[in-house]
């Protein structure tokens, strides 16, 4: 690559700098404020291991069902010939500009004891579901799931369909190609769409506390933890959200070799 | 274990009616150019693409047949198929991509895997069953996507192109292979190709297939001896000039004359292979019966030799050694002379 070519144009670099500075000074000063004499004591403050574990857990749990729910809907999606295969990639994908709030209120509405389905479970098994931890695995799922589905979508487009039928001409039925050769093909997109997912299930707030309210041990997962701490011991809730930034970083370490990666191979020599 | 397949299929443009008998043990290639509906045929034999029409059948067993209702989807049906790029499963190794049809087709995976490493010696390479498919050479990798193909004890065989990803010199050594291993099998084989080489060693019979149809069909020497039209000649290196033989001269539907050696009478083509074809800068003194006034239009290196293209009264092609083609000057857009002996012309009845 030659000089001219590395140089970036004023007007391009300029805000480049100024984008970088923004999404970059706030973690700065969350760490510039953090109180790292005083961090023991608050990471082992009762109720916060607790929430830690809940989030942990939660998003754990929401991803796995993520994962048994959503790559089939992936393929579904990218390989049948189903009518409406638009609508519903519409559909699956709205979770994903909804505002979180809006998708705990329906939650509420449909699985909450007097909602259409949460009245049935309640009057035939007993169940209820708001306020309790399945209702924050199934807030998380509810939020998170369309991320897995789109990006193992994207992975079975990328992922050369001729495999399945090289597959089929072996005598292998539509079944037997998903799980040995569809699925070990796109492993690594799985992998990638998993993490964002268990990340994204890991941040809810909006449709958790709707949905689920904040219940110490039960329901208060990290961010409302955090959000709470805000308000009575803002010290308690930079050390919570460091916990939470050491999480994030620890994702984008997992998924480094898949997109910072995929951007700088170019630039290897 | 034979095939007789006569299908329709609709694909975009291209409208496909083709109708293939492959008797046991025998080979038949497809031969035709890029959309000429090839792969659509392999496809629809394969059970990739139900047709639109007609019947395939393999041992008087239909796989296919459009007006009963049946069709045998791709993994019940007793086939082989080597593709183009080979599709070998990146993920799995060498012994276990080939154990792969032995698995499916019910094997337990000690006795697929001893029957995999079985096929994998006939083709020579049981030292490489623990790699991946990315360490092989593109040879290695057809050599095991045709044992791939074969361990399934396939009643049919398709072939696309499986030569064509292969670089001149291993294309040489795998073809030779190819043959052996075909010569052994018991089914029909179908082999999709836009070499007329790979066609003339490795079939028994040849399919001309232009724009979905059959434009000829017959053994591999007789169709390169007397192609049918243009497309074929040109494969073959000869100008096919239609015309009406009167005595030893035709009367080309072009307009022209070509003089000939044998006797002719009524429509005929008149084949002219390029290496007969002479130029020259002025028009050659005591000239042969053929001379005609031709313009260079084009000109491909081709091996030693150039092959031009010569418009004309007569279209012809002509080779010409790379020396001569500098000595002479040559330029596309020349004015040159063409001359052929009357005994170097072909001529055979429409």
């Amino acid at each position: 690559m030659s000089r001219a070519e590395r140089s970036v144009p004023a007007p391009l670099l300029i805000p480049a700098v100024v984008a970088v500075a923004f999404l970059v000074l706030p973690l700065v000063g969350l760490l510039v404020r953090t109180p790292w004499s005083g961090l023991w004591p608050q990471l082992t403050a009762p109720g916060v291991g607790e929430a830690l574990r809940l989030s942990l857990v939660s998003a754990t749990l929401a991803t796995a069902v993520s994962l048994v729910l959503g790559v089939p809907l992936a393929w579904v999606l990218a390989r049948s010939r189903i009518r409406g295969r638009g609508l519903l990639r519409a559909l699956v994908t709205v979770p994903l500009v909804l505002p979180p709030v809006v998708g705990g209120v329906a939650l509420f509405l449909v699985l909450g004891r007097q909602g259409i389905v949460g009245r049935w479970l309640d009057e035939a098994f007993g169940i209820t579901i708001p306020f309790t931890t399945t209702a924050v695995v199934i807030a998380e799922t509810f939020v998170a799931m369309p991320f897995l589905v789109i990006s193992v979508e994207g992975a079975l487009r990328a992922a050369d369909a001729r495999f399945e039928d090289a597959a089929a001409t072996l005598g292998a039925d539509r079944w037997t190609t998903f799980r040995r050769v569809t699925l070990p093909l796109v492993a690594p997109g799985i992998a990638a769409g998993a993490v964002l997912c268990w990340a994204r299930a890991l941040g809810e707030f909006g449709a958790t506390i709707t949905f689920a309210g904040n219940f110490p041990g039960t329901t208060q997962t990290m961010p409302l933890a955090v959000y709470l701490a805000l308000q009575r011991d803002p010290e308690a809730a930079i050390v919570l959200s460091l916990v939470l930034l050491a999480v994030s970083l620890a994702t984008l370490l997992l998924l480094r070799g898949r997109w910072l990666g995929r951007s700088g191979a170019g630039a290897v020599p | 274990m034979s095939l007789a397949a006569d299908v329709r299929v609709r694909r975009g443009a291209v409208h496909v009616e083709l109708a293939v008998d492959v008797p046991a043990g025998s080979v038949l290639a497809v031969l035709g150019p890029n959309g000429a509906g090839k792969s659509t045929l392999l496809r629809v034999l394969a059970g990739l693409l139900p047709p639109d029409g007609g019947r395939v059948e393999v041992d008087g067993e239909p796989w296919d047949d459009v007006s009963a209702g049946v069709h045998l989807p791709a993994h019940r049906r007793r086939l082989g198929m080597v593709f183009q790029d080979y599709l070998l499963f990146p993920h799995l190794t060498v012994l276990d991509n080939v154990a792969f049809g032995l698995r499916t087709r019910g094997a337990g995976r000690r006795e697929a895997r001893a029957g995999a490493a079985e096929w994998l010696a006939r083709v020579e390479l049981g030292d490489l069953a623990a790699r991946r498919p990315g360490q092989l050479s593109g040879g290695q990798a057809q050599r095991v996507a045709l044992a791939r193909a074969l361990a399934g004890d396939p009643a049919l065989l398709l072939l696309d192109e499986p030569l064509s990803a292969l670089d001149a010199r291993t294309r040489l050594t795998v073809r030779a292979e190819l043959r052996r291993h075909l010569g052994a099998f018991g089914g029909a084989t179908v082999l999709v190709t836009h070499d007329p080489v790979d066609a003339m060693a490795l079939a028994d019979r040849v399919l001309v297939v232009e724009d979905g149809r059959v434009v000829q069909a017959g053994p591999p020497a007789e169709v390169a001896r007397r192609p049918r039209t243009d497309y074929v000649a040109r494969l073959v290196g000869l100008a096919l000039l239609p015309g009406t033989g009167e005595g030893t001269s035709v009367r080309l539907d072009g307009g022209g004359r070509v003089a000939v050696a044998e006797q002719a009478a009524g429509p005929v083509l008149v084949a002219v292979r390029p290496e007969s074809v002479a130029l020259w800068p002025e028009r050659p003194a005591g000239s042969p019966r053929n001379t005609w006034p031709v313009r260079l239009t084009g000109a491909t290196p081709h091996g030693a030799t150039v092959r031009c293209e010569l418009d004309g009264e007569v279209p012809l092609l002509a080779d010409v050694t790379a020396a001569a083609f500098a000595e002479l000057g040559l330029a596309p857009g020349m004015q040159l002379w063409a001359t052929v002996k009357a005994s170097e012309v072909t001529v055979y009845a429409r």
